[in-house]
């Protein structure tokens, strides 16, 4: 317990250290959370309705999908899991600690949002802060595994901001993070559910706000649960601590099934 | 009682079907420092790293105290302390922090002192990626032996580092054999192997060509011992070849240069032939081959011996 204490404490501290997750965990989160607050809330007045939890997907999304994968394979292919490994620390700590480190980083900028958007851009506050509070929890574990998953899988630091990409780049524009997914062409809307960021905004605005969701939101969550355990599930099966073993259990197209949950809730919209 | 600490029977490795290791054996006794020497792609680091249990074999059989490396590998943790030969520290992370961060994993207090006696005390705050490659070899060296496990890996431990840090790490490593703690190093320095090894085993394109203490590994060659003799009236330009064991003999820089198959013999009769003919010795120095020198005629030949 001492040993996951001090290496979470070290991964926390590391995290802030580095300017390039410092970046990634306040100054682009909440630069942009202040951007959106000043500009969109003139232009599309309804954003307010939405902002609080947008903006905290937003936080738990670039912490998380762009924050984890590449120090992962940089600390891997730079031989730092070896040293871990052979000194050691066990292959789920290595694993795991990093990213809750950094899901602990993206729950400090989403508090910021919660407590200042309501008085500083006049945010809608969710109803019930508990059931806030436990989703961005399940978000925040759900990113937090897919993002894991990335870094499992990706070969170079290079692939890993494909991958991302491919997640965070729909995610903003298709996931209602801006606009409404109800806003979208009736055609693409359920492709939008292949997006962790809609069920994840689905589920906030059924349960925390209590008005209509385009999809179940116990469903979203449970889409999120599953998908997340599968991940995380995924991440520690086929994590290979070091490239130069050829020995590696696996292979990375079984990260495919972290999907399946997302893909079933395309046909239940 | 049964003092073998590291047991490596018939071990094989290939990568791509192309054998790194061959059907080596050797073992290594309780607080023994063991050598494994050999050029670059001998198998050395590949025999660690199964050791380690980083690596499966493909054959053989690899045992550290009884426990099987790549079976085990949550036992072999408390038993070994390794140095790896390529491996790093996250950027970030201070001296101090390692040391905190490694000694919680293994359940032990931080051992400040060792990174006093390696030079790293006024380097505590300094974050790795600040540190020389030295001192990134020292403090991974401390981390390797700071739980104090019974066995310690060392791959190339002094490569890097300077005559003083060298010189430092030399006295731990012999500190350690004190404690009865068994040290397994692989290193290219002869001069290293030959002052710290009790046995070494010298490998060649994964076969190991010989086996022993140093002295017998050097004994093993055709080496012949030089004896170099310098006289006040160079009496010995007369001498010929007259000594005994004797197979070459030269002159250079005001000294006779005799290499003697037998230097006990030879020396003597030196002396003798100096003192009759009324000559008085200024300077007698007798080398007998190194570690190096044998190393070398055993690469050279492949391995025939």
């Amino acid at each position: 317990m001492k040993a996951f204490v001090y290496h979470f404490a070290f991964e926390f501290r590391s995290n802030l250290r580095n300017p390039e997750l410092l970046l990634l965990d306040y100054l682009f989160p909440l630069g942009f959370y202040v951007l959106m607050g000043a500009v969109m809330t003139q232009i599309n007045p309804t954003f307010k309705d939405t902002m609080v939890p947008a903006m905290v997907i937003f936080a738990v999304m670039v912490s998380t999908v762009l924050g984890i994968p590449s120090p992962l394979v940089s600390a891997r292919e730079a031989g730092v899991f070896r040293s871990y490994k052979i000194n050691g620390v066990p292959s789920l700590s290595i694993l795991v600690i990093p990213a809750l480190s950094t899901i602990f980083h993206a729950l400090i900028t989403s508090l910021i949002i919660c407590i200042t958007a309501v008085p500083l851009f006049k945010g809608l506050a969710p109803t019930n802060w508990g059931i806030f509070a436990l989703l961005t929890l399940l978000i925040a574990f759900s990113y937090g595994s897919i993002a894991a998953l990335i870094g499992v899988i990706s070969v170079t630091s290079q692939s890993t901001v494909l991958w991302s990409q491919l997640i965070f780049l729909p995610s903003m524009i298709l996931g209602g993070l801006m606009l409404p997914v109800s806003m979208l062409p009736r055609s693409i809307q359920p492709f939008t559910f292949l997006l962790p960021t809609t069920h994840a905004l689905q589920a906030y605005i059924g349960l925390t706000y209590g008005q209509n969701t385009l999809i179940d939101p116990m469903i979203a969550v449970a889409v999120l649960l599953v998908s997340g355990l599968l991940a995380f599930g995924l991440s520690v099966y086929l994590f290979n601590w070091d490239s130069k073993n050829t020995s590696r259990r696996g292979h990375p197209l079984m990260a495919l099934l972290a999907l399946v949950p997302y893909i079933v809730s395309v046909f239940l919209v | 009682m049964n003092d073998e600490v590291i047991s490596v029977q018939d071990f094989q490795k290939s990568y791509a079907n192309v054998p790194a290791v061959d059907k080596i054996s050797f073992d290594v006794q309780r607080g023994e420092i063991f050598g494994l020497l050999g050029p670059n792609g001998a198998g050395k680091t590949t025999t660690l790293e199964c050791l380690e249990g980083i690596r499966r074999p493909d054959g053989g059989s690899l045992r550290i105290l009884d426990v099987n490396p790549s079976r085990e590998p949550g036992k072999l943790r408390n038993l070994i302390g390794v140095q790896l030969q390529t491996s790093a520290l996250p950027a970030t992370m201070q001296v101090s922090e390692a040391m905190r961060f490694f000694c919680a994993y293994h359940g032990v207090s931080p051992r400040y002192d060792l990174l006093e006696r390696l030079g790293l005390s006024e380097k505590l705050r300094s974050e790795y990626h600040e540190l020389s490659t030295g001192l990134q070899r020292r403090l991974s060296l401390a981390l390797a032996v700071a739980y104090k496990p019974p066995v310690v890996i060392l791959d190339e431990p002094t490569a890097g580092l300077d005559v003083g840090s060298r010189t430092e790490l030399h006295a731990l490593m012999l500190e350690l054999k004190e404690q009865g703690i068994t040290i397994l190093l692989a290193t290219h320095d002869m001069a290293e192997a030959e002052k710290l090894s009790d046995r070494v085993a010298i490998l060649l394109r994964g076969k190991v060509v010989t086996i022993g203490t140093p002295r017998e590994i050097t004994a093993k060659g055709s080496g012949l011992t030089k004896v170099s003799v310098r006289t006040e009236q160079s009496a010995l330009e007369k001498a010929g070849d007259i000594f005994p064991a004797v197979s070459q003999h030269l002159f250079k820089e005001e000294y006779d240069i005799y290499y003697s198959t037998d230097p006990g013999p030879t020396v003597s009769s030196i002396i003798d032939y100096v003192k009759d003919q009324g000559d008085k010795l200024i300077d007698l120095r007798v080398e007998r081959p190194s570690l190096e020198e044998r190393f070398l005629e055993i690469t050279h030949t492949g391995g025939a011996q």
